[in-house]
Formats: structure tokens, sequence, C-alpha cells
């Protein structure tokens, strides 16, 4: 009797112990399947982080969209950092370009990241960049500044509840976490 | 394994064995011990310290706002008050005392002759005091312990957080095992040692709802040993899991921490549940109303629990579809809890009620949580949270579930068992004097809190407008009696163990269940032989 009690906790007790380790693998599951989602449902604002590519689509010219560009520093980021226009009134399918300035105020080269965010967060799956200087780290030397240059298309799927698009970027300082060379490109001339 | 082999062999010649029978003496019975009730005991006043401890950070929040304006601490200490002060009620009181009750009755009302496993039962009581420790030293260092709130939102936790963060992260870790290894003794216990006969549906509520508890630890405290991992490589060692420069996104720290956090306040409230549904029919002199609704309905509490969390971050710029999906889901809640309570008023409904202590406790915690989960209702309504959200309003709802919830239920069954755990009757006057001054107190300190919220003060802020002042007086004063009121319980607990009124096998009549076969106090090994359970 004792021993097929043991027996039987043994097995139990191996069940319940595979499961809290499979919730600890669960929880950092949780990350991929969290950014997948977003992106499939097409929530919570994050844009594609590659370039796409700019397939010539039929442009509305009967609909407007409303496009405003916010720039964000953190605050331990020494640029000046701010959108050329603030706001532009777009058709859908049309290639639009438009610069964003950057200016580094310190005595320092600084590194930094810029991250996107579209509100309101269901239309950042008709947002398309086919270039976009946050796809890449910006250096920029002591006092230098650039022109960060973003050309975007609106989707024409994009749903007709949605007149407004804000695309927002803060700009990270991310010297310190380590430069990776080679994306010295064309955004910082 | 062997305990529970020896325990047997001694039943059998126990003119011999008589050591297996007693307790050993000095302060090694308690440091090795293996017995579910030393255990129980240690788990209980382990966290009646812990509680006394929060409490006194309680204290010292409710005397800074007792006007506006800083007086008394640092906004910095402040906050390290308001987190540690909710990380030490919820993982240093409300959790380990219903382990600590688990680990009394669960052997005893199954007809158990212990735990199923008491030496891995040793090692998780034993490991939470170093894990307090920790957590309150943390206290003491240079840059101060935790003081991000204790639900530690990333980025506070991480870009913004003091140097201890680290302490506070092995702390939870250790916390955190403590709760799957009691939760897995919990749940072997109840499977494989019932005695023969007693089939499922013939559990005490308070196994089934502790069963279903322990189910959700083993699936949750994995998901909050995850995040507070994730906070540690994010701060020292440049992860980005939540850190938006790297690609992370510090909304997702909010999406796991309550997909923890959700099931986690059930985990605070389900083994109430088991707790009054013994109490209210002892003392109605009933049979409890509609037993397997209740099974089904804790059930139904836990698997709902899963698939709420995000009602917690509504205003952090959902999609409507999913803000919909979680109000919905989180009202659902209330069918399954309204059918406790219905059944807990049937349950008195024509019952000959008798009021001692624990049926006075009882009969509060049924109103008073039921505040609490309609004060929850109206913050699952999306676009009132907007108002609601981070304000007093949070504040009063969460103390009501879980102090006059929780906290309430676990005095009702302190003094509903006390005299199975003691041998004696505790103070009957006392007992009614502690309940009283609880009860007023409790409400001057928390009913109060409503208004505040819904004029607009925001929680975790040591300071606030001047016409917020008349009501935070009222609060505090509230709070003071609250917490002198519980040094009356403590009082009584000393006198109750050291004597009194010898206390029969079954000192409520209308108590059902095996514990009440045993003679008062129980003796130290219990159902050596499995009872017959008719």
């Amino acid at each position: 009797m004792a021993k097929n009690l043991a027996n039987a906790n043994r097995k139990l007790i191996g069940w319940l112990i595979a499961a809290a380790i499979g919730m600890f693998g669960f929880g950092f599951a949780l990350v991929p399947l969290y950014d997948v989602l977003c992106e499939q449902l097409g929530i919570n604002g994050k844009t594609q982080s590659t370039a796409s590519s700019y397939e010539p689509v039929t442009i509305d010219r009967n609909r407007t969209i409303t496009v405003e560009f916010m720039a964000q520093i953190q605050s331990d980021m020494p640029w000046e950092f701010k959108p050329e226009v603030t706001r532009m009134r777009v058709h859908p399918g049309e290639l639009v370009r438009t610069n964003f300035k950057a200016k580094n105020l310190s005595i320092n080269d600084v590194v930094g990241q810029a991250i996107p965010s579209v509100s309101p967060g269901q239309g950042a799956a008709y947002f398309n960049k086919t270039e976009c200087f946050c796809f890449n780290q910006q250096r920029l030397s002591a006092k230098a500044s650039a022109e960060l240059p973003l050309i975007f298309y609106v989707d024409p799927d994009l749903p007709d509840s949605i007149t407004t698009l804000t695309l927002s970027y803060t700009l990270y300082n991310i010297t310190d976490r380590g430069y990776v060379g080679a994306v010295e490109q064309g955004a910082a001339k | 394994m062997s305990t529970i082999t020896q325990d047997s062999t001694a039943a059998h010649d126990d003119h011999h064995d008589d050591h297996h029978h007693g307790a050993p003496k000095g302060i090694m019975r308690w440091i090795l011990t293996t017995n579910h009730k030393d255990i129980g005991t240690l788990y209980l006043w382990f966290s009646f310290i812990m509680f006394l401890t929060g409490g006194a950070m309680a204290m010292v929040i409710r005397a800074e706002l007792f006007q506006p304006g800083l007086q008394l601490v640092e906004p910095n200490f402040f906050n390290q008050m308001t987190t540690v002060h909710g990380l030490v009620m919820v993982f240093g009181a409300v959790m380990p005392a219903f382990t600590g009750l688990a680990n009394w009755l669960i052997p005893m009302m199954i007809g158990a002759p212990d735990m199923a496993l008491p030496r891995m039962n040793n090692w998780s009581f034993w490991i939470l005091p170093f894990a307090f420790a920790i957590l309150l030293s943390s206290l003491f260092m240079e840059g101060g312990g935790p003081n991000f709130g204790w639900t530690f939102y990333a980025p506070l936790s991480t870009t913004y957080s003091p140097d201890s963060t680290a302490l506070f992260v092995f702390s939870v870790h250790i916390m955190g095992m403590s709760s799957i290894m009691g939760a897995i003794n919990v749940v072997v216990t109840i499977v494989n040692m019932r005695a023969p006969g007693m089939t499922w549906m013939k559990l005490p509520l308070f196994v089934w709802t502790w069963l279903i508890t322990a189910f959700l630890l083993i699936a949750v405290m994995p998901v909050l040993a995850g995040t507070v991992t994730m906070v540690l490589t994010d701060k020292y060692f440049g992860t980005s899991f939540f850190d938006a420069a790297g690609g992370g996104d510090p909304v997702m720290f909010q999406h796991i921490f309550w997909f923890f956090g959700h099931p986690e306040v059930y985990i605070m409230i389900l083994p109430s549940f088991g707790i009054i549904s013994a109490i209210v029919p002892a003392f109605s002199r009933k049979r409890l109303f509609g037993y397997s609704s209740m099974v089904y309905a804790t059930a139904s509490i836990a698997i709902l629990s899963f698939l709420v969390w995000a009602h917690h971050m509504f205003t952090t710029g959902m999609p409507v579809f999913a803000e919909l999906f979680f109000m919905y889901c989180t009202m659902l809640i209330a069918v399954p809890t309204g059918v406790k309570v219905f059944n807990w008023v049937a349950t008195m409904w024509r019952g000959s009620i008798s009021f001692e202590t624990p049926m006075l406790f009882a009969v509060a915690f049924i109103i008073l949580f039921t505040i609490g989960g309609f004060s929850g209702l109206m913050l699952a309504i999306t676009p009132v949270d907007f108002q609601y959200h981070d304000t007093y309003f949070v504040v009063a709802h969460f103390h009501y579930v879980l102090v006059t919830g929780a906290i309430f239920s676990i005095m009702a069954g302190a003094y509903y068992w006390l005299p199975k755990w003691t041998g004696n009757m505790y103070d009957e006057k006392l007992g009614r004097l502690h309940f009283w001054c609880s009860v007023i107190s409790v409400n001057v300190l928390f009913f109060p809190m409503h208004f505040l919220g819904l004029a607009g003060m925001p929680r975790r802020i040591p300071d606030y407008a001047v016409q917020f002042a008349n009501v935070n007086q009222i609060v505090s004063i509230g709070g003071f009696a609250f917490g002198l009121s519980q040094l009356i319980f403590l009082a009584l607990v000393i006198k109750c163990i050291r004597g009194g009124e010898k206390a029969p096998a079954k000192p409520w009549d209308g108590a059902e269940g095996l514990e009440w076969t045993l003679p008062s106090p129980a003796p130290y090994h219990s159902f050596s032989t499995p009872p017959e359970i008719k």
C-alpha cells in the first residue's frame, strides 16, 4: 500500500514540476507571442522594422488622410529632434517624402535609435515606410546636425474610420550599448 | 514517504514507540519538523508577524497622508512603504496564512496522517523567512529598497529603480519557490491521500478551493518568476525585454505581469470561500446550500481568471475590441461569484443562527466582500475605468476584497479552529471586542477612499490637494484604529494558547467535518489509521 502511494506520489510530483517548469518557459514564450500577435492583429501601433517596397498602387485621389508627425527625446538624449513639417495631407497610395531634423547639442559623439509608434494603433499596419531613419542607428558627431529622411505611403485599404494617422518617434540614446558599426549610412550627410 | 511508513508502523505497536506521538522539545523541534501541524503553526505565526510588519508600513503611509504636504517621510521613502507594504501583505501575510491553514487542516479534513511530502513542506516554510529578510533588509541599503510599487512596472523597476532591485528579484524568486512547493504538496496530498470513501464530491469545500488554488499557483507563480528574471536581466545584463530603445516594449511588461497578477488575486480569495463555506453552515446549523454549484463556481472563477488580465490596463491604448473582450469576461466572473454569495445567504436562510466570533467575521466577509465585488464591477466598465484608473477608488476596491475579504476570512477561520489547535476556548468577549473594533474601523478606513477616488485623488502619491484633507484625516484615524485593533487579536491568541476553558472535541454544535472527530487539541499524529467515511 505504502509502496503504491510512493509511486503515485512520485508520478504526480513529476507532472506538477513539469507543469511549473513549462509555465516558466511560457512566461518567456509570451515575449515573441506578444510581438507576433501585435503584428498580425495590427495593434499596439507597432510599424514594421524593415523597409517595404512600393508597388505602384492606384492613388485614391478622392480620399485625403491627415498625417501628423511627432518627435520626442528620452531625457538623457542630448539632441534636438523635430519633424520638418508637423502635419501634411496625403492621398492613400501616394509616395511621400519628408524629413526629420536632428542636431547633436553635446560635445561627444552620440548614437541614437528612433522608435516609431503609430496612433491609432490599428492604422499601423497600413502605414508603409520604404525608407526610414528608424531602420538604423544614427550617429552624430559632436555639434553635428543631419536631415533624417522618411519615405512612406498610406495603404489604400486603410479603414474608412481612420482619417488621421499620427506617427510619433521617440529617440533613445544608445551610445553606451555599443555602436554596431557599418551603419554609417546615408542619413548623416 | 518514509515518514508515512514510520507513522503507520508506529500505530501498530505504539507501546515502545511512544516518542513518535509527542512533539520533540526545544528550538530544533521547529527547525527540523516535518509535522503538518507544526508547519501550519509556523506558517500562521510567520504570516501574523508579516501582517503586523506590513501594517506598520501602512501606518507610516496613513500618518504621512494625515495632512496635505510632506510632514514625516521623504517621497522616495513613501514609495518604498507603499511598495513593500503591498509585497509583504500579499506574499508574506495572506498567502502564507492560507498555506498555514492548508497545512493544519487539509490532512485532518481528508483523514490523512500528514501532508504527502513532509520534508519538502519543511523547506517550503523555512525558505520564506530568508526571502523576507532579504526584501526587508534592502530598505536599509543605500538608495533604499524597492520603490516602484508592488506591481514593479517597467521602466520604473528597470531604468529608474534603486541598486537594491536584485535583492527584490531574488526574494520574489524564493517566495515563488516556496509557494510552488507548497502547492505541489497540497495537490499530491489531496489527490493521493484521501481516506478510503472520501470521494471528490464529499471533500469539504476548503479542500476543494485549496486544490484549485494550488493549480493556479503552479500555473502562474512560474510566470512571475519569469517576469522578475526579465526585469533582472534588463537592469543588470543589457537585455531589452521592456526597453523600447532595444526593441522591447514596456507595455508587454504589464501584459506578462497581469497574466500572473490576475490569477494571483483569486489565489488570495478562493481559500477564503472555502473557509466561509465551512463556518456559515456550522453557525446556521444547516447544511451548505448548493455544495456542487460551489465547486463548479470555484472552478469557473479559476478558469476565467486567465482571461481577464488586461482589465488592469484599459488606459494603455488597447484596441476597442480587446477592451470589450476583457470588459465582458471580467463581468462574467460576477456570475459564479454571485452563485457563491447567494449560496451562503441561502444557507443562513431560516437557519438557527448564533453569532459567535467566527460567524460575525463570516457575515462581515459576505457583506463587505460583496461591496468590494461591486466596486470591481464598476472598475470593469472600460469607459468609466478611465476615470477611476490609478485613483483611491482602486485602493478602496482591492482593500475591500483583500482586507475585509481575505484577511477577515482568515480571522474567521482562526477563531473557528483555535479550539481545535490549542485545546482551549478563546475568550469570546475579547473576540467580539476585536470583531467590532475591526469592522467599524475598517469601514472608516476604506469606505471614504471610494469618494476620494471618485473626486480624483491619485494613489501612491505622498501629497494631495487640500480639498482632500478632511476625508484623508478620517481615513487615517480609521487606519490607526484598525491597526491597533489587531493587537487585541494577538492578545487573544496568546491567552488562548496559555489556557482557558477546555474545548471539547467539537466545540461548535453545528460543525461538520473529520477534524471535529479528533480530540482537542488535535493529537500530534492523527489518522494514522484512516477513518471510516460514511
